[in-house]
This record gives structure tokens, C-alpha cells and sequence, in this order.
């Protein structure tokens, strides 16, 4: 793994030591996260990939913060988040994860300039900054001049770019991406991955959740997960390559 | 987030869906309004009495005395001690009731005949319309003469009577010395329907020597409660029995009815305060619903990064927002309909300004109490579960 090799006296950004997730459906115990240890450096384009129920969707949970693991260590920028209260984790994905999911989330009441605005909102920024910054998170994305619409005026690209803004905006040191293009067709989704692949040039660390191979053929690295453990962890040719092996 | 942003997020999510809040609303508006409507009424119902009795005179003490062989009242007496607590009293007249038979050639008439003191006039705040009151000289002549009201006046000589006529009473001639101004329409049994004469003569017309009554005007209502106790340790030093004697005031009878009005309103108030009870399970149930609608939008804001208590806030404040719009609302409602309803009744009915505030307190108050459980749930929900679903 020659890109691990060349940052391995850095700070991984994420640094995920023996993460085990179990959840308890009655008497029986489903291992969503096995035992995994990843390490994901700043600027990289991680695609993590997997099949449905391979755990990748368990794993996202837990590097967004959203959750916690039942064991191991999960190290963010240094600090061990994996036993923080909610309220904690809240503020850590506040400043430090952007989300992009595969449905957009954009809140239906508010426009799109108050969707974008919403982590600046909870990151307690005033007015004005909250307007600049989102405006110019907008910009960046291309859609300033329909900062007025609701998101059911906009189209599922439009949408999608609008939902990348927003987890743009609050300057986080990665973006979580979920699925972003399972919900669009195949010209839009080539725009978005471009658009991610744009910020990740800018220097931005993009971790990619997709099972379409196509999709994951547009990040640097892929990280493969099956029954909850990493069954391949390298860089985007030689997981091609293996796929193509089978 | 600040409680502004909240407030809009709030007034957002009501406009949002309008028939909804409104109707969650109504039960807000109907209870503050029933609340304001019946205490203002009963308000009003309060006044009107306390004024029917403020016109009979509030600072008037009526004191009886049942004298014995032994123990009695003396009238020179009573009069001395009257002077002696000037400072609380304003004067004092006996008041002697006799049952009597008036005639004016062939017409005649039963009615209450009361033996007075010169003073009797003024303390009970009486005008005449012509001629004089009974003087302290009729008094210790035993004169016969009479002042009779506008009912008797009417009713006797057909209202042709002037000072100088006479009347019988009980077969003694009395001469007419003045007439009292009409009060109360001239109706029998009212105050127009008397005759004075001085307290002298009527005590031989009841055919006792005792006087069995007085009638004692404190310097002012306040004065009352201390003229009241003065005059029982007066009476008990003379009677030694308190069974002999009464003192009654008409602030003991506005008391009275004060403390009974106010009873009948806080039950009334009670009564319509559990249509606010009610109001708030309805927002309460209301806010649930939209808990588990918003699961979504409630996600999506933690994911961003929105805290337990920035969510608790935000459901609070929009259910204390729906509360207190269906508060205000209530209080117009409430407002307009005590007048109307006042005006229907013919009383003087006005929402009071402690029931307005309680009302919209009560409306605050409950939008919060009833709004903290879905709030709280909504504040405690799994970011994940609350992300996936629909």
C-alpha cells in the first residue's frame, strides 16, 4: 500500500483502532463491525464499498459520529471520540464532518440559502457570516442565483449540490458522502462525483460510501468491507485489478 | 441557535400548516376566553351588588338592643358616647320601628313609621324636597310632627301635599313638616315608603319606653371594623351578655357577598380552567404527532450538529408559540365577549387585568409544561433511526 507508506509518520486524521460494533436483536448478537482498523490521512479520496449488510453503512455511522462503537478506539484530529456523550459528538460533527446523503436531506419549509446556513446556525455563527459564508458555499457549487428556492423547486442534481454547500459551508475537515448519487441519473452523478473530485484536488478529505464500483473508481483508495471486516484496503488500480480477477 | 431564530423556526412551522395550529388553537382560545368571560361577568355581577348596597349607606352601623328590667340602654347615654369617640363616630340616631295606620281623610294606608333623632337624615345621606327634618327641639316637646316619603305622598294625597297638611296617625294628628326626595320610584316597601316623626313620640306610639334601636355612622368605611368593636365593649359593659345586643354593618354584608361572589368565581374560573387542561393535552398531542413527523427534519438537524437542547427548545418554543397566539386570541375573544355578554345581562361586566394575565400565564405556562414531553422526545431521538426513516 505505497500511499499509506509515504504518510505513515503523519497523523492519520481518522484513526480507527479494533472498532467493534454489536447490536443485540433478542438472543442473537449481529456483528455489524468486526474488528476493524483503518486509518484515513488528510486529502485523501477514500471510496469505502461493500454490499448491502457488509457493515460499510455501520462504519459511516461511526467515522460521522453519529455513532459509537460498542468497542475500540476511534482517534478524530487527535481526539478520542469513541465514548463522547451526545451532545459531544453533536459539536464534533458541528465543526468537523460534512454530510452528503443519498436523498439530500434538505429541510422542505426552509430555502436553500437557510438549508445551507443550518450548521452555521448550530455552530452558533451571527447573521451576516452565516449569509456570507453559505453564499459563498453556494457559489462554489453554482447554484447562488437560486438561493430563494425551496428544494422542491430544484431539480435531484440541483438538490444534491445544494446538500454538498451545506456540508461545505462550516469549512469541516471531511466530507461524508452516502450514496450521493444513488438517487440521480447518470449525467448528473458524473457532475457531483466531479464536483467532489474538484474539492478533493482543493485539498478537502472525501470519503465516498457507495456499492456501485463505478462510483468508487472515481476515488484515490478504496476500502472494501464484507461481514463487517476490511477485506481489501488499497489504492483505486489494484482493487480494479482484483475485481477484475474476481 | 438563539431564541429569535427559534421563534422563527416556530412561526414558520405554524404558518406551515395552518389549519392545523389553528385548530390545535381553539381549544387554547375557547379555554382562556371562558375563563376571562366568567370572572368578568361575576365580576360585574359583584359591583352591581356592592353598588345596590354602597347606595343603603357602607359606613351605617344598625345596633339592637333587647333591654331588660335591669339592663338597659339608655338613650342620653348612647348619644354621649357617640360624642366621646367623635373621632370614629359621626353621630348616632335611635331608630324606632312602629307598624302603623296613616289616613288623610277617608284614604289610609299601613306602613312602617320610624321615630328618629334629628341627625337620622343626614347620616344615612337623605334629602328632602321641601319643608325640614325633624329638629332636637320636636324631639324634647314630643311635637307632632312628621316627615313623610315620596310613596306616601303619592299614594295618600295623590301627590298633592305640601309642608303645613296634616297626616293621622294612628288616630294623632301630625303635622306635615317635610317631604322627602323621592329615592326609589315611590314603590311600597322601598325607603320612599316611610313616615319620621321624633324618636320621643314614637316610643309612646309603640307603647314602650325603650328604645330598641340605633343606627351609628362611622366616619368612613374603614372606620367601621374599630367602630364596630368599640360600640361591643360599650354594649357589653352595660348588657353583660352578648346575647342581648347586636351589631350589624353593611360591610359585614358586603363581605359577605364579596367572599360569596368570589367563591362562585373561582369555581366558575376552575370550572373553565379545565378547558385549558384540556387545551394543553390537545397541544401536547398535537406536538407528539408532529415529533414522530419531523422524526426526519429532526435527524437531519442533529446530523448538522444541532444539540439535545436546541432541538428541546425549538419543539418547546413552537408549542408555547401555539399556546400563546391561542392565549391571545382568547383574551380578544374573551374581552369582546364579556362586554357583549355584560351588555346582554345589563350589568357593568369588565375583563379584569389579573384574570387577562393569569389567562395568558396559564396559557404560556401550559404550551411549555404540555410542549416539554414531545420535546423532549424528539431532543432524545437516535440520529441514526431518526435519519432512516421516511
Amino acid at each position: 500500500m505505497p500511499e499509506q507508506d509515504i504518510k505513515r509518520n503523519e497523523t492519520p486524521l481518522i484513526d480507527l483502532i479494533n472498532i467493534y460494533k454489536i447490536y443485540r436483536m433478542g438472543t442473537t448478537e449481529v456483528r455489524a463491525n468486526n474488528g476493524i482498523n483503518l486509518r484515513i490521512y488528510d486529502g485523501e479520496f477514500v471510496a469505502i464499498v461493500g454490499k448491502s449488510g457488509s457493515g460499510k453503512s455501520t462504519l459511516m455511522n461511526i467515522i460521522g459520529v453519529l455513532d459509537v462503537p460498542t468497542y475500540g478506539q476511534y482517534i478524530l484530529k487527535g481526539q478520542d471520540v469513541s465514548r463522547m456523550k451526545s451532545d459531544k459528538l453533536a459539536e464534533i460533527r458541528n465543526r468537523t464532518i460534512g454530510f452528503v446523503f443519498q436523498q439530500y436531506n434538505l429541510l422542505p419549509r426552509q430555502n436553500l440559502l437557510e438549508n445551507v446556513e443550518l450548521p452555521l446556525l448550530y455552530g452558533g455563527y451571527r447573521v451576516k457570516a452565516r449569509k456570507q459564508l453559505a453564499m459563498d458555499a453556494l457559489k462554489k457549487v453554482g447554484l447562488e442565483d437560486k438561493w430563494k428556492n425551496y428544494p422542491n423547486q430544484l431539480s435531484g442534481g440541483q438538490q444534491q449540490r445544494g446538500s454538498i454547500a451545506r456540508a461545505l459551508v462550516g469549512n469541516p475537515s471531511i466530507i461524508l458522502a452516502d450514496e450521493p448519487t444513488g438517487a440521480l441519473d447518470s449525467k448528473t452523478s458524473s457532475d457531483i462525483l466531479d464536483l467532489l473530485k474538484q474539492l478533493n484536488d482543493e485539498g478537502r478529505t472525501i470519503i465516498l460510501v457507495t456499492h456501485d464500483p463505478a462510483v468508487a473508481a472515481r476515488a484515490n483508495r478504496v476500502v472494501k468491507i464484507h461481514d463487517g471486516i476490511i477485506v481489501f484496503d488499497g489504492p483505486i488500480q489494484e482493487y480494479k485489478k482484483q475485481e477484475a480477477e474476481g | 441557535m438563539n431564541i429569535f431564530q427559534t421563534f422563527r423556526l416556530a412561526g414558520k412551522s405554524i404558518i406551515g400548516s395552518k389549519l392545523r395550529s389553528f385548530l390545535t388553537m381553539l381549544g387554547m382560545i375557547i379555554g382562556v376566553a371562558s375563563v376571562i368571560i366568567l370572572v368578568g361577568l361575576m365580576n360585574g355581577v359583584k359591583n352591581y351588588i356592592i353598588s345596590s348596597f354602597s347606595e343603603l349607606g357602607t359606613n351605617i352601623i344598625t345596633v339592637s338592643v333587647t333591654n331588660t328590667d335591669t339592663r338597659k340602654v339608655d338613650v342620653d347615654e348612647v348619644y354621649e358616647f357617640a360624642d366621646k369617640y367623635s373621632n370614629v363616630f359621626l353621630g348616632v340616631s335611635p331608630k324606632v320601628s312602629v307598624r302603623s295606620t296613616l289616613k288623610n281623610g277617608t284614604e289610609s294606608l299601613s306602613t312602617t313609621v320610624l321615630g328618629v333623632g334629628e341627625d337620622y337624615l343626614e347620616l344615612n345621606s337623605l334629602e328632602l324636597s321641601s319643608g325640614r327634618f325633624i329638629h332636637y327641639a320636636d324631639i324634647k316637646n314630643r311635637y307632632n310632627g312628621a316627615v313623610i316619603g315620596s310613596y306616601i305622598a303619592e299614594e295618600l294625597y295623590g301627590g298633592k301635599v305640601s309642608v303645613g297638611d296634616t297626616i293621622k296617625i294612628n288616630g294623632q294628628v301630625y303635622n306635615i313638616i317635610g317631604i322627602q326626595k323621592e329615592r326609589a320610584d315611590s314603590e311600597a316597601n322601598s325607603v320612599d315608603d316611610v313616615v319620621y316623626i321624633p324618636y320621643s313620640n314614637a316610643t309612646r306610639l309603640a307603647g314602650s319606653g325603650n328604645i330598641g334601636s340605633y343606627i351609628f355612622a362611622a366616619v368612613d368605611n374603614d372606620a367601621v371594623e374599630k367602630a364596630e368593636d368599640i360600640l361591643d365593649n360599650y354594649l357589653y359593659g352595660i348588657m353583660k351578655n352578648d346575647n342581648l345586643y347586636n351589631i350589624a354593618s353593611m360591610t359585614q354584608m358586603l363581605e359577605t357577598v364579596s367572599s360569596m361572589t368570589g367563591i362562585l368565581s373561582a369555581i366558575l374560573g376552575g370550572i373553565a380552567g379545565i378547558s385549558l387542561l384540556v387545551a394543553g393535552i390537545g397541544i401536547m398531542n398535537i406536538m407528539l404527532v408532529s415529533v414522530v413527523e419531523r422524526t426526519k427534519e429532526i435527524g437531519i438537524r442533529k446530523s448538522l450538529g444541532a444539540k439535545k437542547r436546541d432541538i428541546m427548545t425549538q419543539f418547546v418554543i413552537e408549542a408555547a408559540s401555539i399556546s400563546m397566539i391561542g392565549g391571545i386570541m382568547g383574551i380578544i375573544l374573551g374581552y369582546a365577549g364579556t362586554k357583549s355578554l355584560g351588555n346582554l345581562f345589563g350589568i357593568e361586566a369588565a375583563p379584569t387585568v389579573n384574570s387577562i394575565l393569569l389567562a395568558f400565564g396559564i396559557s404560556a405556562a401550559i404550551g411549555i409544561i404540555f410542549g416539554y414531553m414531545p420535546a423532549n422526545k424528539a431532543a432524545n431521538l437516535n440520529p441514526i433511526d431518526a435519519l432512516r426513516t421516511e
